[in-house]
């Protein structure tokens, strides 16, 4: 395997930002790569958004989109190369050798690394997610390319550039990054930020296959168990359809429990604004926000949340936003779509109570005869 | 042993305020802090040194005034503390800060003793990449750990380290070997009341301040602004949504009643929610 650890000359402009030069060696990268991210033989949902992305900017740079998979031979990997072209992929390179079973940084960043050397993608786009964040950290130093984290909004400028549009500061501003003389320009997107694209099944195109020489031997890190979240510890918040959460509004640790009560009666998630986590009420996991889990469901119910611009930005996907909160004047009531000016410790129990009768068994009988 | 602990001072993002015509950050009279992620890391170092012996060496890199933070740390028991500060660093990004972290920890190295661990946050609050930690692990060749739970073991003689990783789904018991580089997860962990006697010993230590030809940078187009190949070219303020919610008048109504004119004003909106959510609810 060669090593990609390569010196590339540096611009001797001072100020990069003023002109795209990019060096003859870059002029070759061409084409879109989105990571498949397959891990226990299971897709990551947000490389189906990435390929939904992909292959917008693709369309609009007329070059190609192209999945990337490594995984250990066997049924799930051939599963990911078929859904990657039903996400609209038109062709697949895979790196597949049994050491890709689990994640480790060091087997997926040398073969990530020399597939980018060999294939030259002018973009590759990789999902935030913790496999996502260690890899694509790696992978860009090791290219000594820009990478660009927790993108919101993906385009390509006059010149085929890619904009990468990211919050800053807590999502108080959005920046839009570019990486000009570099190749590839990577970019993370979070998981749910970008929509799921319509799924169409499609044969099977092109696959590359790509060998990586490296054995288990060579590899330092072994994983020597992995233990799955429990059923009820698995906050499986960002692709839940109905989520219930709370805020400082909620005025006591215990007051989750309203919260917790009114989810369960509906089958909804259960969440909380920041603020809770920094008290140590509720776990990250359960974090909705910026820096915490951004969420798409066709409800969210916000109970006691003020509606800070960081947890604004992990909302605004919702397709109904429903406000609970005392002060007429929270941010909040500025991007929710419906609003109730009460105190949400009294009315969440007066809702699940309401909900329950809505939606029982009998009292859906009597609405049908 | 020897742990790095790098640590970023930044502005309470809680207090920032965003200047309406310029769109910039206001940073006039805004409280910096030690960056949040920062202390989870800080406190497992400080742990694992008070159960193994050795010392604990702070790193950050930023303006003069960033010593401040350095001077927390002490406070709070670190050994050594170490302030990367040059105006050729102005404008990093996050290769750029993970090269000149990288060499100014080998510099520590040299100096004071390889470390046997590097020590990160998770990410920070004001950039929130989560990429210099592996940035920095990259550069020197040591191990990357991220996401870190908790560190399960460490065997010294053996070189052997075992800790658990929060991954998607799940966690991850990984066996690896020193020298790492650790990024430590929030939660794991609450940052020590530091004794008078360290808070005595902070205040009479001395803050090394390192330029980059300190830190024994030659290539100075490998930092800030030239170093870093991603550029900003437009910041901006977030769009306002056209219209605001519309709010269910509450007067003189039971909670009971608001609550049926919720359900009903939600499924008028989202008709195929009720049948949905009477299938969850059944189960």
């Amino acid at each position: 395997m060669s090593t990609v650890n390569r010196e590339t000359p540096r611009p001797t402009a001072g100020r990069a930002g003023i002109k795209k030069e990019l060096p003859d060696h870059f002029k070759d990268y061409r084409h879109i790569w989105v990571f498949i991210e397959l891990e226990r033989g299971q897709v990551h949902p947000v490389s189906f958004e990435l390929l939904g992305e992909g292959r917008k900017l693709a369309d609009k740079l007329e070059v190609q989109l192209a999945g990337v998979v490594l995984g250990p031979p066997g049924e799930a990997i051939g599963d990911a190369i078929a859904e990657a072209f039903a996400y609209g992929a038109d062709l697949v390179y895979i790196v597949e050798a049994p050491l890709f079973a689990d994640y480790r940084n060091e087997p997926f960043t040398k073969a990530m690394t020399d597939l980018v050397a060999t294939h030259k993608p002018e973009i590759l786009l990789l999902g935030a997610t913790t496999l996502g964040r260690d890899l694509a950290g790696s992978v860009a130093t090791t290219l000594q390319t820009g990478l660009t984290a927790d993108c919101t909004e993906l385009d390509v400028d006059a010149d085929g550039s890619l904009a990468a549009t990211r919050p800053t500061f807590g999502g108080s501003l959005l920046c839009t990054i570019y990486t000009l003389n570099y190749r590839p320009q990577m970019a993370t997107v979070r998981p749910r930020v970008m929509p799921m694209p319509q799924r169409a099944d499609k044969p099977v195109g092109r696959v590359i296959q790509h060998k990586v020489s490296i054995t288990e031997d060579e590899i330092v890190t072994k994983v020597l168990s992995f233990l799955p979240d429990s059923q009820s510890a698995m906050a499986n918040l960002a692709y839940a359809d109905v989520v219930v959460a709370g805020g400082l509004g909620l005025g006591a640790a215990e007051n989750l429990q309203l919260v917790k009560n009114l989810a369960r009666a509906i089958g909804a998630e259960h969440g909380c604004s920041r603020p809770l986590v920094q008290k140590g009420w509720v776990s990250p996991d359960r974090q909705i926000g910026q820096t915490g889990k951004t969420i798409r469901p066709k409800l969210y119910i916000a109970a006691g949340i003020s509606g800070a611009i960081q947890h604004r930005v992990g909302v605004e996907g919702a397709d109904l936003i429903v406000a609970i909160n005392t002060d007429p004047n929270a941010p909040i009531f500025d991007f929710a779509h419906l609003g109730i000016v009460t105190d949400a410790i009294r009315f969440l129990p007066a809702l699940t109570e309401a909900f329950t009768r809505r939606l029982s068994p009998h009292s859906r009988d009597k609405l049908a005869s | 042993m020897h742990i790095v602990i790098c640590i970023k001072q930044v502005p309470d993002s809680a207090q920032i305020r965003v200047h309406p015509v310029t769109n910039t950050i206001m940073r006039q009279g805004v409280p910096t802090i030690i960056n949040p992620y920062d202390l989870f890391a800080l406190e497992e170092a400080l742990r694992l040194r008070d159960a193994y012996g050795g010392e604990v060496t702070v790193l950050s890199m930023g303006p003069p005034m960033a010593e401040d933070s350095l001077r927390k740390a002490l406070g709070y028991g670190a050994d050594r503390a170490v302030l990367l500060t040059d105006r050729y660093f102005a404008g990093s990004d996050t290769l750029a800060t993970s090269f000149a972290l990288s060499q100014a920890i080998a510099k520590i190295g040299e100096t004071f003793g390889a470390p046997d661990i590097v020590f990160t946050g998770k990410q920070t609050i004001d950039g929130d990449t989560a990429q210099v930690g592996p940035g920095i692990a990259k550069r020197l060749g040591l191990l990357q750990l991220t996401y870190v739970a908790k560190i399960a073991s460490i065997d010294l003689a053996a070189r052997e380290i075992k800790v658990e990783r929060r991954c998607e789904g799940g966690t991850q018991m990984l066996k690896s070997r020193l020298p790492c580089l650790i990024t430590m997860l929030e939660g794991t962990n609450e940052i020590r009341r530091g004794s008078l006697e360290d808070a005595l010993c902070a205040a009479r230590s001395r803050v090394l301040k390192w330029s980059a030809a300190d830190a024994g940078i030659e290539d100075l187009t490998r930092c800030g602004l030239r170093g870093s190949p991603t550029v900003v070219k437009r910041v901006f303020a977030p769009a306002a949504r056209a219209e605001k919610a519309v709010q269910l008048d509450t007067a003189e109504k039971t909670l009971r009643d608001i609550a049926d004119h919720t359900i009903a004003a939600i499924f008028t909106r989202q008709p195929a929610l009720e049948q949905e959510l009477a299938s969850n609810s059944g189960a």
